[in-house]
């Protein structure tokens, strides 16, 4: 008899223990661009993303949303403490119900191995380009690569 | 009794005579047979190890991939969007490319798209990725195909032409409620399936069930969400068709050089056996020319 309740004490709290890692303050994130897969269902602390309503970041438990990414850094704060920086051309994110957190980017690079003088150099093309640019649509795509280039330039200095 | 046998010697003689024509002209025709089938055997060698190196390297990105298709898919499953039944209009996406020789790739495609099609035909639409796709179904289903896209599979998609693609489905204009990609979904080496991805309008996404738990939306980021997400997903499927498109190449090709080593045996052991019956038909004359001297 005292040996089936410890073992049953001991199932509820085996259980307990799943329960609260199934809905506790941990988020699956996974980041995933068009060249490459940084994070794959795995948890992190907090991820930080600009989005075109404005730079927010992402806790477990966060809200569900979906938001669209604009140029920027996404900032990765993973469970030992490290920070990652990932530069993000564009791209969404989805925050679902299950605190599982997905961002989706077009292209994406580590801040560390971004250039200075060769996004100087993509901005200064970008701005002759838009200058240039004689259609609406040429214009709005030189606007779309100087705002691109422009945020690579912040990202890396 | 006599008779009949008198009449059979004739067609007897007859026979060997023509045979003997023959004999000379297969010995020909079989080295030509022969020589041809050792070419096509070199070609599907050299077409397996071309898509070899294709698909190791498809494999690699496709991996690269995967976790952007199952994200991209994953809101208009969490959110439990579902195809509107007021709007009939669907849309489908057939993910092919432009070469054959891979087996049962693009029909399998085309054919799970005919079978939709035949069930209703007036409030289906399709857009063809590839040129096996359009020739498959643009011959008994032209009037359906929106447009056309190819130069598709000779590199490896990148996430530009998933991005023209998904621009061009919007600026084609086509109201749609819900709509599918068919792709091949990669497996193995030597198994793929034909499956679809989810595609939805905006009016479709915003009469989700449970859209309202989703904070802080407004009509421009879900549809900014919608096209990038279709931009993503087609670029998955795109993936997920290039290597089962390799795989399955590669895997042809190779059942293409052993039937070829097959047809290759048989031809030399008969080309073989008919030089040495020449042969032996000629010292036949030969003796017998010999002894009637």
């Amino acid at each position: 008899m005292a040996l089936r309740s410890v073992s049953r004490m001991l199932n509820n709290r085996a259980i307990n223990q799943v329960c609260k890692r199934a809905y506790s303050d941990e988020m699956s994130f996974t980041f995933a661009a068009g060249n490459r897969v940084f994070y794959d269902a795995k948890s992190v602390k907090q991820v930080d993303v600009p989005s075109f309503s404005g730079a927010f970041g992402i806790l477990p438990k966060h809200v569900p949303t979906i938001a669209v990414l604009k140029p920027g850094v996404v900032s990765i704060f993973e469970n030992d403490g490290s920070v990652k920086k990932v530069f993000v051309s564009s791209g969404t994110v989805t925050i679902n119900e299950d605190s599982s957190v997905q961002v989706l980017a077009e292209e994406a690079a580590p801040v560390e191995n971004l250039d200075l003088a060769a996004a100087r150099d993509a901005l200064n093309k970008a701005q002759s380009q838009l200058n240039s640019a004689s259609s609406e649509k040429a214009k709005a795509e030189a606007a779309i690569a100087v705002e691109v280039a422009e945020a690579i330039v912040k990202a890396a200095e | 009794m006599w008779g009949r046998f008198g009449s059979l010697v004739p067609i007897g003689a007859q026979t060997t005579q023509i045979s003997q024509q023959r004999g000379m002209a297969t010995l020909k025709a079989i080295s030509i047979r022969l020589k041809s089938v050792k070419n096509i055997q070199k070609i599907t060698q050299s077409m397996k190890m071309v898509s070899a190196a294709k698909y190791n390297r498809a494999e690699r990105e496709l991996k690269q991939t995967r976790p952007i298709g199952a994200g991209a898919s994953q809101f208009y499953e969490k959110a439990e969007v579902a195809a509107p039944t007021d709007v009939p209009q669907r849309l489908y996406i057939a993910m092919s490319s432009d070469r054959g020789l891979c087996g049962a790739i693009h029909t399998s495609v085309a054919r799970l798209i005919r079978n939709e099609l035949l069930k209703d035909d007036k409030n289906i639409k399709v857009v063809c990725v590839g040129d096996k796709s359009r020739a498959l179904l643009g011959r008994t289903f032209g009037q359906n195909i929106i447009f056309a896209a190819n130069e598709i599979g000779r590199l490896p998609p990148t996430f530009l032409d998933a991005s023209l693609l998904a621009d061009a489905v919007i600026a084609s204009g086509y109201k749609f409620g819900s709509g599918e990609i068919v792709y091949n979904r990669f497996k193995s080496v030597v198994s793929y399936s034909t499956q679809t991805l989810p595609v939805f309008s905006l009016s479709t996404v915003q009469s989700a069930p449970k859209l309202s738990i989703y904070d802080s939306l407004d009509d421009e980021v879900i549809q900014s969400y919608i096209e990038f997400s279709l931009a993503s997903l087609i670029y998955y499927a795109l993936k997920e068709g290039a290597c089962s498109e390799q795989s399955s190449r590669m895997t042809a090709m190779d059942n293409a050089s052993k039937n070829a080593t097959e047809v290759i045996d048989k031809l030399t052991l008969a080309f073989n056996r008919t030089r040495q019956a020449v042969i032996t038909r000629e010292l036949i004359e030969i003796i017998s020319g010999a002894s009637a001297l």
